[in-house]
């Protein structure tokens, strides 16, 4: 069954009726495409994990629908009978591996799939494949959760996430608090199940070197609503609007614009180190160019 | 010329966290940082950095047997712990698990009450503290509805309000966004510019090394290299290994290499690479 996500007028007003109310999100309209990669981007409080929070109805919109698959959610959605959509779209918060609280890894990536009813063997098996999955080993199984590294810990709690089959992953800075080798195994895990367990993926990130490398789209939000959204390769076209919202650009794209300034001409801005040292290669003397390689 | 004072001297420190079997979490650390320095240590998980950052603060149960550690001219014992804490501050990774006051005003003055300073000059302390750090508009608000940065300054304003020589940063900007990351470390290089505070930063963050004068790389409890920036940051790939990125300004030399452009081979900041750059463009 295809999951596509999409938002109709939606709003959403955290404690509407009372003196305290605020309006977090207004006239949202947005599609995200199974099997895409989008990366949401924002300024804090701009309204990014309100709008995740939607794409598995752990908030219903105050007005307007958010569609996802068959499923319609509206004010009047009953919260009954929400599990089978939990169940499908799988929900990383940060931190998560404050979350775990299991004797063993297995019992707590277990824990979720025996929740919704899966039997202890079954869920026990399934423990052992999702390990596999997020690219640790066996042997760890049986360790407790609190003995493992920074790094090692989230990608169980990711894990537990995983165990219960969703086809749509959201992600909530996954990789903050770890130093750059663990956000690397992070990311290339991101991207290994979207490619090969086809999941849509759905990322919040302050990292805007991320959003160039994985996704294929990006949303920008401000102040409630979408400011702006496109290809990576389209949003990050326009430097001074993304510097004046203090959301900043990939490295590359703000040092080639430096480049531009010098001289340097470009089609289009690059995003990536690979990208740029092409564009640079025609514009640079030619013995300087010595060994010519067929990359 | 100024006098060069050493503000920290560790001599052959050894330690084994109890119970533990295995190699040791330090072993044989010569060190020396002088005053005013900014010193960032770095390293992987496990490495020994906030192990090392623990035991200039006295925070270790270290027995004369562990080597020796004078701070201020100072040898570390069971009676001088006191006050050499009184000349450290330390800023942690976690912003939330920082606060005792309600506001924040009562929060950077919790550590002055706890020395028992007269009323009137910890009052004089706390709005100095909070104007240095930018915050004295904020000085009635709850710590827990400020940002991240905001958090982590208000943090270093109790610790500035008691005039330590030495302030270590145990990542603390690692659980911060890039706008907080950027006004922490800018907070602590002015502090540093106008109090001649002596900086430690443990960091897995590369903008927040490159500030530093000199950075210490430990491996398995041993510090394995000491350099300039400059220095560290030629290492390229290796850098990851060590806990650090790799600077912008290398990993772009490595893609004009793939494309078969001859690089410099020493460290060039982004500056020097744009400067670089456009004097090969210029002879076009």
């Amino acid at each position: 069954m295809a999951v596509d996500i999409t938002f109709k007028d939606v709003a959403y007003t955290y404690q509407a009726g009372t003196p305290f109310e605020s309006q977090a999100l207004h006239d949202i309209n947005l599609t995200i495409a199974e099997h895409s990669f989008t990366a949401i981007i924002g300024h804090t409080g701009s309204g990014k994990s309100t709008l995740v929070q939607h794409l598995n109805a752990l908030l219903k919109p105050t007005s307007g629908t958010v569609t996802i698959g068959e499923r319609k959610i509206t004010p009047e959605t009953n919260n009954k009978h929400l599990k089978p959509l939990r169940q499908k779209v799988g929900m990383v918060f940060q931190f998560p591996e404050s979350q775990l609280f299991e004797e063993t890894v297995a019992k707590d990536i277990a824990f979720g799939p025996m929740n919704f009813g899966m039997e202890a063997t079954v869920a026990a098996k399934k423990a052992a494949e999702m390990l596999t999955l997020v690219g640790l080993p066996a042997e760890l199984l049986e360790r407790s959760p609190f003995d493992l590294s920074g790094g090692q810990m989230r990608r169980v709690a990711i894990a537990g996430v995983l165990a219960m089959a969703p086809e749509v992953l959201i992600l909530d800075e996954p990789t903050a608090g770890l130093d750059p080798a663990g956000r690397r195994e992070i990311m290339g895990m991101v991207e290994r199940l979207h490619h090969e367990q086809h999941l849509t993926v759905v990322l919040i990130t302050h990292r805007m070197e991320d959003v160039a490398n994985y996704a294929d789209h990006v949303v920008v939000m401000e102040q409630g609503t979408i400011a702006k959204v496109g290809r990576p390769q389209e949003v990050f076209q326009d430097v001074a609007w993304l510097q004046a919202r203090q959301l900043g650009v990939p490295e590359t794209t703000e040092f080639a614009a430096r480049l531009q300034q010098r001289g340097f001409k470009f089609d289009q801005l690059p995003l990536t180190e690979a990208e740029l040292a092409a564009a640079l290669a025609p514009q640079l003397p030619r013995e300087v160019v010595s060994q010519q390689h067929d990359e | 010329m100024t006098v060069v004072t050493k503000i920290i001297e560790v001599e052959h420190l050894n330690f084994r966290y109890p119970q533990t079997e295995g190699r040791p979490a330090l072993s044989d650390v010569n060190l020396t940082i002088e005053q005013g320095e900014w010193v960032a240590i770095i390293g992987h998980n496990g490495s020994g950095k906030s192990t090392l950052a623990k035991s200039l603060d006295g925070l270790l149960p270290l027995t004369p047997e562990s080597g020796i550690i004078r701070v201020a001219g100072t040898k570390l014992t069971e009676a001088s712990v006191w006050d050499i804490r009184s000349q450290i501050g330390m800023v942690f990774q976690n912003p939330d698990n920082q606060f005792v006051g309600a506001t924040v005003e009562d929060d950077v003055a919790f550590g002055l009450e706890n020395i028992g300073l007269p009323r009137e000059e910890m009052l004089t302390r706390v709005h100095a503290a909070l104007e240095r750090v930018r915050m004295t508009e904020f000085a009635d608000r709850e710590p827990a509805r400020l940002s991240g940065g905001q958090k982590q300054r208000v943090a270093i304003a109790g610790i500035i309000a008691l005039q330590p020589k030495i302030i270590i940063l145990d990542e603390s900007t690692s659980m911060l966004d890039p706008t907080g990351r950027i006004e922490v470390l800018e907070t602590v290089r002015q502090l540093k510019e106008q109090a001649d505070l002596t900086v430690i930063s443990i960091t897995h963050d590369i903008d927040e090394a490159a500030n530093a004068n000199r950075i210490i790389i430990l491996d398995d409890g041993e510090i394995k290299e000491s350099g300039t920036p400059a220095e560290i940051f030629q290492y390229g790939e290796r850098l990851i290994e060590l806990g650090l990125d790799v600077p912008y300004a290398e990993r772009l030399k490595a893609a004009l290499q793939r494309q078969g452009l001859v690089v410099p081979q020493q460290y060039l900041t982004e500056e020097g690479l744009v400067d670089w750059l456009w004097t090969l463009h210029s002879k076009m």
